[in-house]
């Protein structure tokens, strides 16, 4: 059944209908105040986030700062967890995706999501494209999509002789680009990528690394990564995070990943890229 | 306690080996221009010949900073500190490379005939070689202040150079015979002038190092004296 479209939708659909240039930095997203709260602890205190389009920002800090916190608020996947609470705006096409006329359903198809560990569905390559653009009521030739998606996320070549073996056949590495593709086929907007490469050899990883750097082409890529090598190569920008004194979450310090990298600005994060805190 | 002990001790060593390369090529500096200022041929020779144990040395300390870079993967400060050695492990052995130029002209004036200008010339070594120290120390510091003050003491090297310079051409104007030989005092004083400018960029490694800023602090650059 095809989902009747909601507010999100409708201002997505427009401003990509828009032939007017951004008068200001094109931001795919944007996070205002915003905190979390797991029950009464608050996970995330007070972010303030930019993440320009088509470009790769990585979210990078210690264990328990809550980076896999923050990127499960931009596309509401913290409500799946029970008494998780957000307070603050995330905007998207200037709409808050938390507002009730908002679908949550259609807020991760338009900013979908790739997880730590591999998850194809135990079906044919060719379904796990296939079975999400369906049921997100898609109604051109899916033999097209199908093989798009396979060819953006680079993976088209391995498998085009075995669309209809089982995907849990495929290496953890195929597994992971498969999943990419079948983000990619319900045409969102944003990927977010939690550890995607953590279950993953290194030649893997890299190739994992090189298709996001092709993906950025066209959409914007936010990856949460204990490598700190991996955001360095890979990202445009990075944001750190650490814990304050209450355990809470917080942003200590954003920008290019050139900079970052090289002369971070505040203490903290130089101590924490440079292995000497963490 | 601290994390990455490994690596920041590694760096301490390798800033270590550093300032043995320091002390290596200040010392062939001095002594070049000594064994000019005595005309001592066979102490020219074994500066010449030392010139070897300074680019070996440098060498080492390469490899050591490329194997540091490739199995630690430095971030930031250590970054910035490993990618400024291995500039100034290069400024260094170039310092050498000069000193070694003047101990040639030693050898190559043999007991010739020729009035060598001595005195400015061994002011020019002792100014730029006490800059080398001041700088390597201002580098092992990281003290950006010092480096900075450093590179405007070039303005008495090129004073200097340019005094050698009027003499030199003085002796080929009144005796013509001379101008080979005395052309190779020329290069003298331009070697030593160079010193000073390769100080500089020390310097310039060491405020990169300490802030992450890269710019050219006062003094020549190799070009300026290009025509």
């Amino acid at each position: 059944m095809e989902s009747k479209p909601d507010a999100l939708v409708r201002i997505a659909t427009q401003a990509r209908a828009s032939v007017t240039p951004p008068t200001t930095k094109d931001y795919a997203i944007e996070m205002r105040n915003v905190n979390v709260y797991y029950g009464s602890f608050r996970a995330v205190k007070d972010v303030n986030l930019q993440i320009e389009a088509r470009k790769i920002t990585a979210i990078i800090g210690p264990s328990g700062c809550g980076k896999s916190t923050v990127i499960r608020c931009f596309n509401r996947m913290n409500e799946l967890i029970p008494g998780a609470r957000l307070t603050g705006e995330v905007l998207f096409h200037g709409k808050n995706i938390y507002d009730p006329d908002v679908d949550p359903v259609q807020v991760r198809r338009l900013i979908g999501m790739v997880f730590q560990k591999p998850n194809p569905f135990p079906k044919s390559i060719y379904e796990n494209i296939a079975w999400g653009a369906r049921i997100n009521g898609y109604r051109g030739n899916m033999d097209e999509l199908v093989e798009e998606s396979l060819r953006q996320a680079a993976l088209w070549d391995e498998v085009k002789d075995d669309l209809h073996k089982n995907a849990l056949a495929l290496s953890g590495g195929q597994q992971q680009r498969l999943c990419i593709a079948r983000t990619i086929a319900v045409k969102p907007e944003i990927i977010l990528m939690d550890e995607p490469c953590s279950a993953l050899d290194p030649i893997a990883t890299l190739k994992i690394e090189d298709l996001m750097r092709e993906l950025a082409r066209d959409y914007t890529i936010i990856i949460v990564t204990h490598n700190m090598q991996q955001a360095a190569r890979v990202s445009d920008y990075t944001a750190f995070f650490t814990v304050d004194e209450d355990r809470a979450g917080i942003m200590v310090e954003y920008g290019p990943t050139n900079q970052i990298f090289t002369r971070p600005r505040d203490r903290r994060t130089e101590d924490y890229i440079t292995g000497r805190f963490g | 306690m601290p994390l990455r002990n490994t690596l920041t001790r590694q760096i301490g060593q390798i800033q270590d080996e550093l300032l043995v390369l320091g002390s290596m090529v200040e010392h062939a500096a001095l002594g070049a221009v000594d064994a000019l200022k005595r005309r001592d041929v066979k102490a020219a020779k074994a500066i010449f010949e030392e010139d070897q144990q300074i680019n070996e040395k440098r060498f080492a300390i390469e490899n050591a900073i490329l194997i540091l870079m490739a199995t630690q993967q430095p971030m930031a400060h250590d970054l910035r500190q490993l990618a400024a050695m291995l500039e100034v492990n290069t400024e260094l052995e170039r310092i050498g490379d000069y000193a070694k130029g003047i101990a040639k002209v030693t050898m190559l004036l043999g007991d010739a005939d020729i009035p060598i200008p001595i005195q400015e010339i061994d002011q020019m070594a002792q100014l730029a070689v006490s800059m080398l120290h001041r700088a390597l120390g201002a580098f092992v510091a990281e003290d950006v202040a010092t480096a900075l003050e450093i590179p405007k003491e070039d303005d008495k090297v090129d004073e200097l150079y340019n005094v050698v310079y009027r003499l030199v051409v003085q002796t080929m104007i009144s005796n013509p015979e001379t101008i080979d030989l005395a052309n190779l005092l020329m290069w003298v004083a331009h070697n030593l002038e160079r010193m000073a400018d390769r100080v500089t960029n020390i310097c310039e490694r060491t405020v990169f190092c300490a802030t992450g800023e890269l710019f050219e602090v006062n003094g020549m650059d190799e070009d300026d004296l290009n025509v």
